[in-house]
């Protein structure tokens, strides 16, 4: 149940353009460190202009890890604490996990093509990429599909957990099984041209995240407020419902 | 409660489902039919080329355990779905791990017995070689099976009381069970093929920690699944 805060702070019109005035500073900033990363980078002597899908590739995946990071706390804490602000958090997290995943994959696909010759190769990290993307789409699925408040926040935690359990496992199983990607770009293994438009392409690509979370946790606040509504309607035993 | 007391109440609802399956057979049947029917399936669409399927087998015959197999599961508590069935189940005394435990050993039991038929059918169909490495094999099909039906009793669990059931299970389970499915083929492969690069062991040992993590995982989380 939620009560310790009241639906008046989530409907509240004035931080409505408080709103307007963190997605403009946000994309400012994203605007800013890609055009940074741009002008900065020389052409890379294998890759030349291409290598720049890195200052989106590589910031997209870190951030979608770090969503998945956020699933998985907020769901333990969901089943510790049984507060639904957790089960929504975890729930906005997912979906913002499965735009950065698949935004991860598209752009690598991309890249891939005039690199590698193919659009797709059986990779480890690609692989165990696209059933990440699977688990948590399961995830979202789940949700959709359990109408009940309280029982769809007890089963997704559930889900979320033992999702977040088999990543390692996964990515185990499927390097054993194949190798090919080049190890990973981080500040530490790409040309030092490179690595500062990566860093800060990835904080951009994180306010980007934190913004995308709490826009969808607010949404999934408001949906509450009706369904809390009918609920107590239900349990006041009015025959409206009935 | 003592062990003994927990070791029955697994038992007696292990054995509830196992008795209202041999009653009415009906999903046995309908099981093992379509093991048989993808094992043809698979062998259709690879072509007549003997070389080819052999070469295919391993992977074929898992994928053929996982998809029929996976059509127990949410049987196994549409059982108790009508008349508030499971929720009289719920009220008996005792921990709810006791019917989990239950259903687990149940639904283990009838896919290793599907398995009993369908390993021997892609034996003849694929032209496999499974008498000389049969220790080897069933200790495989075992470890992987276990696997397979924690994480298929759980996800059911959910799934079987939600509309869309049959849509919601395969899409919860079948990601989780891609390591299984990689471990599972490689370890089968590396005992009736032989294993040159000696990597049947780790594959084994792969198999084995993917069991022990999930059925941790799913004992631990199967109260919040159940519970109200």
């Amino acid at each position: 149940m939620v009560e310790s805060e009241s639906p008046d702070r989530v409907t509240d019109v004035s931080t409505e353009s408080a709103r307007v005035v963190w997605v403009f500073v946000i994309l400012a900033i994203l605007a800013a460190t890609q055009a940074f990363g741009f002008l900065t980078s020389p052409p890379d002597r294998d890759m030349g202009h291409l290598q720049k899908i890195m200052y989106v590739h590589v910031p997209a995946a870190w951030n979608a890890f770090l969503a998945f990071v956020v699933v998985l706390a907020a769901s333990v804490l969901y089943l510790w604490k049984r507060d639904d602000r957790y089960d929504l958090l975890a729930a906005s997290a997912a979906e913002v996990a499965a735009v950065l995943t698949a935004l991860t994959i598209a752009l690598g696909s991309i890249w891939g093509r005039p690199t590698w010759g193919v659009w797709w190769t059986w990779d480890p990290r690609l692989t165990s990429t696209a059933i990440l993307l699977i688990i948590i789409v399961g995830y979202l699925a789940l949700r959709g599909f359990v109408d009940e408040p309280e029982r769809r926040a007890r089963w997704s935690a559930a889900v979320g957990i033992l999702g977040a359990l088999n990543v390692p496992i996964v990515y185990m199983s499927v390097r054993w099984w194949r190798t090919l990607h080049q190890p990973q770009s981080s500040p530490s293994t790409v040309d030092p041209a490179y690595a500062w438009g990566l860093r800060l392409n990835a904080i951009a690509f994180l306010l980007v995240m934190i913004y995308l979370v709490r826009a969808r946790y607010r949404a999934a606040r408001l949906e509450r407020i009706p369904e809390m509504a009918a609920e107590r309607e239900a349990l006041s035993g009015s025959v409206k419902n009935v | 409660m003592g062990v003994r007391e927990a070791v029955s109440r697994v038992l007696a609802v292990a054995w509830k489902d196992l008795l209202t399956e041999r009653r009415t057979k009906a999903g046995f049947n309908g099981v093992v039919f379509m093991s048989a029917t993808t094992l043809l399936m698979f062998g259709f669409a690879l072509g007549p080329d003997p070389a080819a399927i052999r070469a295919a087998a391993v992977g074929m015959l898992w994928l053929t355990v996982l998809l029929s197999g996976a059509l127990a599961f949410n049987r196994s508590y549409e059982l108790e779905a009508e008349a508030g069935a499971f929720d009289a189940l719920l009220m008996y005394p005792g921990g709810r791990w006791a019917i989990f435990a239950g259903k687990l050993l149940a639904n283990l039991a009838f896919v290793l017995l599907v398995e009993a038929i369908t390993v021997p059918l892609a034996a003849v169909l694929y032209d496999l070689p499974v008498l000389a490495p049969l220790p080897g094999l069933i200790t495989v099909l075992l470890l992987g099976t276990v696997g397979f039906v924690t994480l298929g009793t759980y996800y059911a669990a959910m799934a079987s009381r939600v509309r869309a059931r049959e849509v919601l299970l395969p899409l919860l389970l079948f990601p989780m069970l891609v390591p299984l499915l990689v471990a599972a083929v490689g370890a089968t492969k590396a005992v009736l093929v032989g294993d040159p690069m000696g990597h049947g062991a780790g594959w084994i040992k792969l198999i084995a920690a993917f069991d022990i993590i999930f059925l941790v995982g799913t004992f631990m989380t199967f109260e919040y699944v159940v519970g109200e």
